[in-house]
């Protein structure tokens, strides 16, 4: 039986009944077609997933699309602006820390979270904030020198 | 300062604001009006006789739209290499490995299909399963291919000079085995495909490939289809290393459901699908014997090896090559003999994955020179630099080294990880390694026999004037290649990168190989070079005619024309203001622009389009296997390590990596030094984390990224990516590889680290803390 869900999305509500077993990777990929939030595992493991949810980034694969109810949820695409990227989007465009750019939205929500707190992070509390974003491409080195220079 | 206006800087991707904000469409990011989801009914045990397949209840399912097995699909043989095609779209007779496709189903939504095929009953007939080499190579095992006596995909027999006559003539031989774990290709977008046909019958298959030339020849072949009525595009990929170079059944499966319910089909495989379909590196097991002078002269190599396979050839054939004839260079080596064994075990099947066969035999070797630069008492930097082979050195297997910058890249990291002060001197605990690599930049010879181009570029220019649109059908995965032909297309043409805008991995804009071995930037970019340089000559052929002045005198050059002589274009000006009437943007410059100059071409010519192409000439010698590991250039690296080991407990900690990388000259340094990084923490992974393990019954027992251990931010290390230039004759501007050739030297430099901090020495990989604990304990004894 659907359930009738009303959630925040990049500032704008939304309304909509789901399944209660949707994810809420499935429910903003295929329900919003916010598909910038990509899917690498369904597990929780990779991090390709990640979204704000009410100011913390999560695996939006292990949240159901129900548990959203009355949350607010910031995804990739809220990012950019009519002025153009979001600084983190624009350093790591600028720094080559996106080779396949199947990691980059998940990877660019951690380190958004993570500067919004500690603007000035050091290289370790940087590591630390995307040890769960898995990037096959790039080892990390230029994400690392995208997220110091902004 | 460079000569060069566009390459050879650091350019920001053209293709990476798209990815940044979440708008670049992989394969799963479309949905089609009308669009069926399809699934796969793979094997649960891994080796079996097929009595029966039943899909009544499947095809009774509401919402099932197409049941297909061996019996729709048909039996036609694919795989990689034409000479070693060995599999069907779906297994008939019987199930080789865990995962291997019996049947699909698509249906309205996934859900549906999902449960269909649960709904479909296979009679099996179990086999013994075959998971080792030595149980598959026994004399009474059963074969997994009929045609293959001893599960013995392929074998290879070469001996270059006399290795048994040099070994008489040497003051020190060793040998040592070295072995790896099966790795994951590891990418983190699973394969994806949607498949739909037109009114006319036409099939548009869009998958995350590397190749969509020869999944469009596999999918006409297979299916029976016109190779003019297959056309396959490639959405933007989240990367592939290896794995999404051959034809997937997926893929296969897909086109044929969509031709069978005329509606478009969607399939994609979960992380735990992409672990069974695997088609990543090998485990090898490499025995190797070197023979040197006491004053460290390189003599001879005795070499055998055996690939445990898997259950299919895939790009095995090629893989055992590679595993012989890479060990060639970078070292000055008369006498070399190889035996190389593939063979097929019930796991799913292995193929090619960055540094392709070649990546464990590198680190066998690179390890046993250190061992013997210790017997010997030389530095094992000297060791290096005293066999090390030049410019213009062939190997002797035949492999020519048109351009070599190794002693640029020994000296690079070296200096850079302040080596002569630290080797030796570090206390325990504490180690420094160094190793070399060199590679391919892309294969001399195309998979199937054939004279085809390797790539072929057009280059159009709009009619108005205003813009470069370049079509290729190469694959951007990832590693910068849409950026780097554009950059090659603005430097041929003589005009800003802005001016340039590119579409790459459709079949329809002509023939490439796609991305492998490392040859796009020399193979796509000398067609790249060509096209432009093309419509470069028929712009100025214009220009000359209508200006009457001779048409070497005149260039383009950062979107300008420039002449030699004062000229006077005040009448082409005024044409082409007339033909511009109205607008805001007329010119006002003091000279003549590239967009008054194409305008003018076109309104003589029509519409301006070059064509570049490109194969090697040929390479090699003539004996059986000579053409793996040709290449027109290779690339060439050296890596330092450093480490800090725990003697307790085994820990190791990478602190440090200085890599020096000789690409030819750098298009875009930045993503250059990307795909060092890259490389590096994929060579990483698998000296320390990976490895796919399966259960006695043959099942993957770490499926997912949680028990399969990638490098995290936390694992890396810093990386000093060190780009050394050189000139290769037979590259674009002078440029060859990048992508694969950097893992060469990665686990080598880490188990001679290792070494140099513990005094043990590992045979097998990964370095996992359990390993390095029990040989430490047993160190101490
Ligand atoms: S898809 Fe959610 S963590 Fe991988
Ligand atoms: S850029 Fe490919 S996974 Fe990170």
């Amino acid at each position: 039986m659907k359930k009738l869900i009303k959630l925040t999305v990049n500032d704008r509500e939304v309304e909509a009944a789901v399944e209660p077993n949707l994810t809420l990777t499935d429910f903003l990929r295929y329900e919003l077609n916010l598909t910038g939030t990509k899917k690498g595992c369904e597990t929780g493991d990779c991090g390709a997933c990640t979204v704000i949810l009410d100011g913390i980034p999560v695996n939006s694969c292990l949240v159901l699309a129900v548990q959203a109810n009355g949350r607010k949820v910031e995804t990739i695409e809220g990012l950019a602006t009519e002025e153009g990227l979001h600084p983190v989007q624009d350093a790591f465009v600028e720094h080559g820390a996106i080779q396949c750019g199947f990691c980059s939205p998940g990877m660019i929500m951690s380190a958004k979270h993570l500067l919004d707190k500690n603007p000035k992070p050091d290289e370790g509390e940087i590591r630390a904030a995307i040890a769960g974003n898995l990037c096959r491409c790039t080892g990390y080195q230029k994400i690392i020198d995208a997220i110091k220079s902004v | 300062m460079s000569d060069h206006h566009v390459i050879n800087s650091r350019a920001r991707r053209v293709d990476t604001p798209a990815k940044a904000t979440g708008r670049a469409v992989y394969v799963d990011d479309i949905s089609r009006p009308n669009m069926l989801y399809g699934a796969l009914l793979q094997s649960p045990i891994a080796h079996a006789k097929i009595i029966s397949i039943d899909t009544s209840a499947a095809e009774k399912l509401p919402g099932v739209k197409c049941v297909v097995t061996s019996k729709e699909a048909g039996l036609v043989k694919y795989g990689v290499s034409p000479a070693r095609y060995d599999e069907t779209v779906f297994c008939h007779d019987k199930v080789r490995y865990v995962g291997d496709e019996i049947a699909a189903v698509a249906a309205i939504d996934r859900e549906t299909a999902e449960k269909a095929v649960e709904l479909i009953k296979v009679e099996f007939e179990p086999l013994p399963v075959l998971l080792t080499i030595e149980d598959a190579m026994a004399e009474d095992a059963p074969l997994l291919h009929e045609k293959y006596p001893r599960n013995i995909t392929g074998e290879v027999h070469q001996e270059f000079g006399d290795v048994a006559a040099a070994f008489k003539e040497c003051d020190l031989i060793k040998t040592t085995t070295v072995k790896n774990k099966r790795q994951d290709g590891g990418f983190i977008e699973p394969q994806g495909c949607i498949a739909e046909v037109d009114l006319a019958g036409n099939l548009t298959l869009t998958s995350s490939t590397q190749s969509p030339h020869y999944i469009q020849r596999t999918v006409a072949m297979v299916l029976g289809l016109d190779i003019g009525k297959v056309r396959v595009v490639k959405a933007y990929v989240g990367a592939g290393f290896g794995p999404k170079a051959g034809t997937n059944p997926m893929e296969l499966a897909c086109c044929l459901m969509a031709l069978k319910t005329k509606r478009p089909v969607k399939m994609n495989y979960s992380r735990e699908q992409v672990f069974l379909f695997c088609r990543a590196r090998h485990a090898f097991t490499h025995k190797i014997t070197i023979g040197v002078k006491k004053d460290g002269t390189l003599m001879a190599l005795e070499h055998e090896c055996h690939l445990d396979g898997g259950a299919y050839a895939s790009f095995g054939p090629a893989t055992v090559y590679y595993a012989g004839s890479l060990l060639a260079g970078p070292y000055k080596l008369p006498n070399m003999k190889y035996d190389g064994y593939r063979i097929y075990t019930n796991k799913p099947a292995c193929g090619a994955q960055r540094g392709h066969g070649a990546v464990i035999a590198r680190a066998a070797f690179e390890q046993q020179l250190d061992m013997i630069a210790e017997e010997l008492g030389i530095d094992p930097l000297e060791l290096r630099q005293k066999n090390m082979m030049e410019t213009g050195d062939t190997t002797c297997n035949d492999l020519n080294m048109s351009s070599f910058g190794m002693a640029e890249c020994l000296n690079a990291v070296t200096e850079g990880s302040d080596w002569k002060s630290k080797k030796g001197q570090l206390p325990p605990g504490k180690g420094i390694g160094l190793a070399c690599g060199f590679f391919v930049s892309g294969a001399g010879f195309p998979i199937y026999r054939s004279d085809t181009y390797h790539g072929t570029v057009m280059i159009k220019l709009t009619e108005d004037g205003g813009t470069v649109l370049v079509y290729t059908a190469s694959a951007e995965i990832g590693q910068g290649s849409d950026t780097t032909f554009a950059m090659i297309a603005a430097e041929g043409l003589g005009v800003p990168l802005e001016y340039v805008r590119l579409a790459s991995g459709d079949t329809d804009m002509g023939v490439d190989l796609g991305a492998y071995s490392s040859r796009q930037t020399l193979m796509t970019g000398h067609a790249t070079k060509e096209a432009a340089e093309d419509v470069k000559r028929q712009v100025l052929e214009v220009l000359s005619d209508e200006l009457d002045v001779p048409v070497d005198t005149i260039d383009i050059v950062n979107g300008r024309i420039v002449f030699d002589r004062p000229v006077d274009f005040s009448g082409l000006r005024t044409r082409y203001i007339k033909e511009h009437r109205g607008w805001t943007d007329n010119p006002e410059s003091d000279y003549f622009t590239f967009k008054e100059a194409s305008r003018i071409a076109y309104l003589k010519k029509g519409t301006i389009v070059g064509t570049g192409k490109y194969k090697p000439h040929f390479l090699g010698g003539t004996y059986k296997g000579a053409a793996v590991g040709t290449s027109p250039a290779y690339g060439c690296s050296a890596q330092v390590a450093e480490v800090d080991v725990d003697l307790e407990t085994g820990q190791i900690t990478i602190t440090q990596i200085v890599d020096a990388h000789d690409c030819g000259k750098a298009i875009n340094r930045t993503s250059v030094e990307g795909q060092m990084q890259g490389s590096i923490s994929m060579g990483i992974g698998e000296a320390m984390h990976e490895e796919v393990k399966f259960d006695a019954k043959g099942n993957v027992i770490n499926n997912d990224f949680a028990e399969y251990k990638m490098v995290t931010a936390l694992d890396m290390p810093p990386v000093d990516a060190i780009v050394v230039e050189t000139d290769e004759p037979n590259g674009p501007y002078g440029a060859k590889e990048v992508g694969e050739g950097a893992i060469m030297p990665t686990i080598p430099a880490i188990l001679n680290a290792v070494y140099d901090a513990t005094g043990v020495r590992f045979y097998e990989l990964p370095l996992t803390p359990e390993r390095v604990f029990e040989e430490l304990q047993k160190k101490k004894g």
